[in-house]
């Protein structure tokens, strides 16, 4: 069990009228690892996300989720099956505070609105956890402050706080040190350190560095196709990769 | 809205149910030989501050603009007239759990079909739906075609033989009417304050958002749609009550649109906003109908006017943008009452401290 794949794509191709955004991709995480994609602007990668989410359908190939197939399924399903997920754009509710995000992402994989409204051990349960995932994500002097009045950083970190209450099995992650300045993207970078005994990652970034720091495996993906896939070490050792994507020959592959 | 109201909403709220309240001990000493027709006035603006305040949480809560919210307004109505006796009143206590029923399926049923759309579609669809039941009932004989229906006797509240409260008589009918939407406006604070609540408002963000953290929004809105378009039927018996018949117009679009009206001029999502909105708009339309038989032209004017200058409405005056400390005020207020505003932050600051 500890070597199958906890999400496995066979054949996954999402096309966008002639566009071919994401094309016949293999692509295994295997559970309790950080897998990194790599890839230029417009190489597919946030497709690939969407697709995994079910936030859009594939166009041919097959998604599978602890060995279920799940293309298809909305990306409310997939949350309520364990896959978390998190925008590059942020996307937290201002109006409530920081725990009142989190319980609200909580509470839905917790029985639901009616469970808390009835029972107030729930409810409390709800807050809870809501307060766990703060201290995990450094936000608990937070707490009580709306979304809106946070920093950026703090409101990225908010949005991984959410994803974590729904408690996931699987945490696909859109950038989330996307405008971040260096210290505020050390801190996340810590953060998802501190999150793999008990999650599986799967993120998209673009700070060099962090990927290199914190991904077991990393897929490099270049106009919709997977370009290699494998662990950090023979990324970073990997010729090909470092001609189309780490800039020797910049001019011709960045289009 | 979650956060708690500020204290000066509570006390304008208090302040304003005072002055209403205690009309018929003033009324005439005011309004002298008027004083029957202004009371016949506020139990309307009652009546309809309760149907502005149910289409807010649809439209200010949940985010969905419905230009067909007078078919639940004119159901409550036609299905009081149709289910009255014709000989005797009908009893309240079966009569209002019927219109909550009627109303309810109807909403469900329209809420099926209308709630996966969005923005102008929601408009359009809950047009359509509101545009068929007037069709409907304004050509059908069953109703009384365009005439509509007469309801001889007001329903009466009544245990076994003694009467509760005598309805008929328009000064209990106030004191009733002023009772039903105080009812309306606790129940909609306590439901939008709610873990429901948090959802609708979630919902209202970034339905996308809510979606992604596992919540199956059409549900949520659909039990948003089904309350709305119950509470709206209640202020439509409630008016059928009061004027003794149901009328194709009270479920046609111009209803509608005034309603929506009201709701854009005392500020949207607020709860309470609408209640001003009805009384202001009313207050409006009665001095504008004095003044001039082109009226629609002022009343008109008003509304454009009051949507550049009061985009929150008339409760943006008195509450703060979500997330924000102070009210924000249209430049020209802010200028106007500049010192004011720039009085208060301290104020706010000195609280803190002593907490």
């Amino acid at each position: 069990m500890k070597h199958e794949a906890i999400l496995a794509t066979r054949g996954l191709t999402r096309r966008f009228g002639g566009l071919v955004a994401v094309n016949d991709v293999d692509f295994d995480v295997k559970p309790g690892e950080i897998h990194a994609i790599l890839g230029p602007n417009g190489a597919g990668k946030s497709t690939l996300i969407n697709l995994l989410s079910g936030e859009i359908p594939p166009s041919a190939g097959e998604v599978c989720y602890r060995g279920k197939p799940i293309q298809g399924k909305s990306v409310r399903q997939t949350a309520r099956l364990g896959i978390g997920r998190s925008h590059q754009k942020t996307n937290i509710f201002p109006r409530l505070n920081c725990l009142q995000n989190c319980e609200l992402a909580a509470r839905i994989h917790m029985g639901g609105v009616f469970a808390s409204w009835r029972s107030r051990h729930r409810a409390r349960e709800v807050s809870r956890r809501a307060l766990e995932v703060l201290e995990t994500c450094r936000l608990t002097h937070r707490a009580h402050t709306p979304a809106a009045d946070m920093s950026y950083g703090e409101q990225r970190q908010l949005q991984i706080a959410m994803v974590l209450a729904t408690a996931p099995t699987l945490m696909l992650l859109d950038e989330p040190m996307a405008g971040m300045g260096r210290e505020e993207t050390d801190q996340v970078a810590d953060l998802l350190a501190s999150l793999t005994d008990r999650y599986t990652l799967v993120l998209i970034e673009h700070d060099m560095d962090s990927v290199f720091r914190l991904a077991d495996r990393i897929t490099v993906m270049v106009d919709g196709c997977v370009l290699e896939s494998g662990p950090t070490e023979q990324i970073r050792r990997s010729e090909k990769v470092r001609d189309v994507y780490l800039g020797r020959h910049d001019e011709e592959v960045t289009a | 809205m979650l956060h708690s109201y500020p204290k000066r909403v509570h006390f304008l709220l208090l302040a304003l149910t005072a002055i209403v309240a205690t009309f018929p001990l003033w009324g005439k000493a005011v309004f002298g030989g008027q004083a029957d027709f202004i009371l016949e006035k506020l139990t309307l603006m009652l009546i309809l501050a309760l149907f502005a305040m149910s289409l807010d949480l649809l439209v200010g809560i949940v985010g969905l603009v419905s230009l067909g919210h007078a078919l639940f307004f004119g159901l409550g109505a036609y299905t009081l007239a149709l289910a009255s006796p014709e000989f005797s009143p009908a009893s309240l206590w079966w009569m209002l759990p019927l219109v909550m029923a009627v109303a309810a399926a109807a909403a469900l049923g329209v809420g099926l079909l209308v709630i996966r759309t969005k923005g102008i579609f929601f408009i359009m669809t809950t047009l359509a739906f509101g545009q068929m039941l007037y069709y409907l009932v304004s050509t059908s004989p069953f109703t009384g075609g365009t005439d509509g229906v007469f309801i001889m006797f007001r329903p009466s509240l009544a245990v076994g033989e003694t009467s509760l409260l005598n309805l008929d008589d328009p000064y209990v009918f106030f004191y009733f009417c002023l009772g039903v939407l105080a009812t309306g406006y606790l129940f909609l604070r306590w439901l939008t304050r709610s873990y429901f609540g948090q959802v609708l408002d979630g919902i209202h963000d970034n339905e996308h958002r809510m979606q992604a953290l596992g919540y199956a929004t059409h549900g949520y809105k659909l039990i948003a749609f089904v309350i709305s378009g119950v509470l709206a039927a209640i202020a439509g018996m409630l008016a059928a009550m009061q004027y003794g018949f149901a009328n194709p117009a009270q479920l046609g679009w111009h209803t509608s649109g005034e309603v929506l009206m009201m709701l854009i001029l005392g500020g949207m999502g607020t709860v309470f906003g609408p209640i001003l909105g009805a009384f202001a708009y009313e207050i409006l339309l009665f001095l504008y109908e004095h003044l001039t038989t082109h009226w629609p032209i002022l009343m008109g004017l008003t509304i454009i006017v009051a949507v550049l200058v009061l985009p929150r409405g008339i409760a943006g005056l008195i509450v703060a943008p979500p997330g924000k400390a102070e009210p924000s005020k249209a430049p020209w207020l802010r200028r106007l009452v500049g010192k004011g505003a720039a009085a208060s932050p301290p104020e706010v600051t000195k609280r803190r401290v002593q907490s």
